[in-house]
């Protein structure tokens, strides 16, 4: 049974290089499925829709339009008076509030004589009782935009929501992935994200005049924190190469000194005094896509090239393959190592900058967790803790993996303290799977 | 030792019908082996034949997919390395299952702890220094074993075979790390064995050993027998013959050139006593063959002119010039090269590509603005494959998927490439049958031809003079003997100097 496996594993070149991603469609196949549900659909598209609706049945038609106040029923209200307007009906009112702000209006259309057509409304309004209390209107005068079947999962805003979380742990997850492919680790990123808030949001504030620092400082800011986290990256290579000590331990070192240090320079205070400027890093966007998930897939793309064909990549897979032999061939190892960790600092820094921007506040609890996170993701996308082998894409994969689940979980409802047993399952396996596949490797 | 009238009658261990598959390769198909009581039988074959596979089965690392094992007439399943060890059989594999952190009485009973979970240390330390007396090599027991040399470590992998009472012991090579002199106690402590009724598999590559030690001689090649018989009726002609079904003219086909100014130049070389005072010269196109006992200094010695090590003091010039050579990047720079002598462990990269391997020194001619040109090394390579007739399906293979030879000739492949001045050859044939010796040897005729200066270390001595246009011999760190003209050359002669 366990040999069918490993065989199996080991060998079908389809299972090897793309399991993981198999995983993945096959946990979003499996999350579609169990979100799907009836969707109604809201904003201006859904109002151009309604607005369409009443107008083939009615010619200039006299219309009420009825939403509640949210952001995307404002849209969806606006966009159906503009269409209606337009093609020649009339607005008689237009409601954004609850039934009860309903049932006026519909009170002082009917007491100035004026008849009603059609109801414009949305899969809630149209629910409400009041349009029966008045037997000039009644609830079948209520146009909605047409509903469909399709999975909450697949849903555009949620895909885009789950890759935007995602992208900042997947950022620092490059950084890390080189680090374990070099045989390393590196506890430290998680702390160095806390730095790297707390150290731009303390630049914005205290040198550049907080809120209304201008663009220049943004990119001054930013850019001095994230070389402060290269250095600290910078000092964990050189205590690793010059004196030897195992990346566990200065990496964890490390990570005390930065947190510590974020705590003392924030004296433990969330700092929300920043530029507007700033925010368009985490939270704008480029053709809807968020920034964050452009930068990821943007760092993914140069780090894949830099571990696939340049010398530098060479490098850091010949050391965790076998040090010595590395060496022994002219490899630069120290410096390679110098600078593996000084990029790993350095991302985890940039990915400090990113999520502070999105949560508009610097802080030096952000990042708590987040180097586990992060090796999770590298060892969930078939990088060996053992060096020497991993691929920049599979931690990317990894990355959604895990990301996918706890969305997943999340839409179904499933309870949190459920959640974290599901995912250390899903780590188990993943190294399982792995050292299957080795064990056949190596015959 | 006493014998059940059965066990006396029936073989020690009948292998019949022996299969195994692996993916892709029908690694045995169809072995018969039998070994009777107090028979010593030599496995002879090129890498790649199927000795391995065979081996492993006896250590219970590998099931076969049919055939049957017997042990003394009863059938047996070797599930696991435990049930090998229990059905009496003890196997001492090339690369060895040690614990580096333990020491070497540990690594004896290592997983054989006796008395309910208690290290019982004192009977353990007595009895693994009763072992190594036996062998007649003092090891020092209490140091761990990752420190200890190869040799040692090997002496502590047969220690623990015979701490096992094994009935039948298989040695994979074990006389390829170690010197002649500890080749010739090993040999004394396989007929005490056979002499007390124990069956010995004996595998090596060397012939002369065959001759001297094997009562029998199975050899096998692609996974078949190839030939049998009783060693006193075979010739070295007929063993090489059946290894690589064809005949081999010369074994050592040694060509001279012209040698003329002197290329490297080495002046009081020194490393703690490890290295003493240590001078000598290479002239182009000459091969210096460097011999002596395991720990004379010969791999350290090159690893100092590398720049793997640090040098005390000492001088190291090429062409005239001096060089400070403070690691072995300064050294391939300079155009120095080191073949070491432990190939999986330092020369290559197992988890990388054949290709990367071969890159990997080469990158800075590869590449461009950090970029590599893949298509550039590829088709570097191509030519060594071709070249040196590099067996592998394709150039993304992994280096640890192939045989010895195949990994030796990509370590080759990736100096040569470099075009380097100086080539220093550390054990080259260690674990490499027949047909990639001769290869190699012809490589370095070859590199001698076109001006080089070759540095050879070996233990073998039939290498060394056969291949060698000047032998230095090294014992405790200093160069002890020279020998001006290798065909004058005799084993004995170099032993003397050896041991002086």
């Amino acid at each position: 049974m366990n040999n069918a496996i490993t065989r199996f594993l080991g060998t079908s070149p389809l299972v090897r290089d793309y399991g993981m991603s198999f995983v993945l469609l096959l946990l979003v196949g499996l999350f579609s499925a169990l979100t799907l549900k009836q969707q109604h659909p809201t904003g201006a598209d859904a109002g151009r829709q309604v607005a369409d609706l009443i107008l083939v049945r009615h010619t200039k038609p006299r219309v009420l339009v009825i939403t509640r106040n949210t952001p995307e029923d404002v849209e969806f209200s606006n966009a159906a008076i503009k269409r209606l307007e337009e093609k020649g009906a009339r607005v008689l009112a237009t409601v954004r509030g609850a039934a009860p702000d309903a049932k006026q209006s519909i009170e002082e259309v009917l007491k100035s004589g004026e008849s009603i057509d059609a109801i414009a409304a949305n899969d809630v309004t149209a629910k409400w009782t009041v349009y029966d209390r008045f037997p000039e209107v009644g609830a079948g005068k209520c146009v909605v935009p047409a509903s469909y079947t399709w999975p909450d999962f697949l849903k555009v805003s949620n895909l885009l929501g789950v890759a935007n979380q995602t992208a900042i742990y997947a950022i620092i997850a490059i950084g890390m992935t080189m680090v374990i492919i070099t045989a390393g680790i590196d506890l430290s990123v998680g702390s160095l994200v806390a730095l790297a808030s707390v150290c731009v949001s303390i630049l914005l504030r205290d040198c550049f005049g907080g809120i209304s620092a201008g663009v220049a400082a943004v990119i001054i800011a930013s850019t001095t924190s994230v070389l402060v986290c290269a250095l600290a990256g910078a000092f964990n290579g050189f205590m690793i190469t010059a004196f030897r000590i195992p990346p566990f331990i200065v990496t964890l070192g490390m990570m005390m000194m930065a947190s510590g240090l974020s705590f003392k320079l924030s004296m433990g205070q969330s700092i929300p005094e920043l530029p507007s400027s700033f925010f368009w890093l985490g939270r704008g966007h480029i053709f809807g896509i968020p920034n964050p998930i452009l930068l990821m897939l943007a760092l993914y793309m140069i780090a894949h090239i830099v571990m696939s064909r340049m010398v530098l990549g060479r490098y850091i897979y010949s050391i965790g393959g076998n040090e010595e032999a590395a060496r022994l061939s002219g490899v630069p190892v120290t410096r390679v190592q110098l600078a593996v960790y000084t990029i790993c600092g350095a991302l985890a820094g940039l990915g400090g900058i990113v999520l502070t921007s999105q949560l508009s506040a610097g802080d030096p609890k952000f990042g708590l967790m987040y180097e586990l996170e992060v090796i999770a993701a590298v060892v969930v996308g078939g990088t060996s803790l053992m060096g020497g082998q991993g691929k920049i894409f599979g931690t990317l994969i990894g990355a959604f993996i895990i990301a996918v689940i706890k969305n997943g979980m999340n839409l179904t409802d499933v309870d949190p303290f459920n959640q974290k047993i599901v995912l250390g399952a899903v780590l188990m396996i993943a190294v399982l799977l792995d050292t299957l596949r080795r064990k056949k490797g190596h015959r | 030792m006493t014998e059940s009238p059965i066990a006396s009658q029936s073989p020690l261990l009948q292998m019949q019908g022996i299969e195994k598959s692996f993916p892709g390769v029908r690694a045995l198909r169809g072995v018969d082996l039998t070994l009777r009581s107090g028979e010593v039988l030599a496995l002879l074959g090129e890498n790649g034949a199927g000795k391995s596979t065979l081996i492993k089965m006896l250590g219970g690392a590998h099931q076969p997919d049919q055939g049957t094992i017997r042990i003394s007439g009863q059938p047996v399943n070797l599930s696991s390395p435990i049930a090998a060890i229990s059905a009496g059989i003890g196997v001492i594999y090339q690369e060895f299952n040690l614990v580096p952190r333990l020491s070497a009485w540990e690594n004896i009973f290592f997983g054989r702890e006796r008395s309910s979970g208690f290290v019982n240390r004192n009977m353990e330390r007595r009895r693994s220094k009763e072992l190594f007396d036996q062998i007649g090599v003092p090891v020092p027991i209490d140091t761990p074993c990752g420190e200890l040399s190869i040799a040692q470590q090997q002496l502590v992998e047969i220690a623990k075979a015979l701490s096992q009472d094994a009935r039948l012991i298989v040695m994979d090579e074990p006389s390829a790390a170690i010197t002649p002199q500890e080749v010739e106690r090993l040999f004394h402590i396989i007929r005490d064995l056979r002499s007390r009724g124990i069956g010995v598999i004996y595998i090596s590559h060397r012939l002369d050993e065959i001759f001297t030690i094997a009562d029998r001689v199975v050899v096998l090649r692609d996974g078949q027998l190839a030939g049998e018989g009783e060693t006193r009726s075979l010739t070295r002609q007929q063993l090489i013959e059946w290894m690589v079904g064809r005949e081999i003219q010369n074994e050592f086909p040694k060509a001279r050139h012209t040698r003329d100014r002197i290329r490297l130049s080495v002046r009081n070389l020194n490393r703690g006593n490890i290295v003493r005072d240590v001078s000598f010269d290479i002239r182009a196109g000459e091969v210096l063959g460097m011999t002596g006992l395991i720990g004379a200094g010969r791999t350290e010695t090159a690893r100092l002119i590398f720049g793997a090590d640090r040098h005390d003091s000492g001088q190291i010039s090429l062409d005239g010039h001096s060089l400070h050579i403070r690691s072995p990047r300064d050294a391939i720079r300079n155009g120095i090269c080191l073949l070491t002598e432990d190939r999986k462990g330092q020369g290559l990269v197992l988890t990388s590509s054949v290709r990367e391997n071969f890159g990997l020194p080469n990158l800075k001619n590869l590449s461009r603005f950090g970029l590599v040109n893949q298509t550039k090394e590829r088709s570097a390579f191509s030519t060594y494959v071709d070249q040196l007739q590099i067996k592998i399906p394709n150039q993304d293979q992994l280096a640890r998927n192939l045989s010895g030879g195949n990994q030796q000739k990509v370590v080759l492949a990736k100096w040569l490439e470099r075009n380097a001045e100086v080539l220093i050859f550390d054990e080259p044939t260690r674990g490499i049958d027949v047909g990639a010796k001769y290869e190699i040897y012809l490589l370095i005729n070859e590199l001698a031809k076109q001006g080089k200066a070759i540095l050879m270390i070996s233990s073998e001595l039939p290498e060394v003079i056969g291949m060698s246009d000047r032998i230095l011999v090294m014992h405790e760190g200093r160069i002890t003997g020279e020998i001006e003209e290798a065909t004058t050359a005799t084993q004995e002669q170099i032993m003397e100097m050896a041991v002086a």
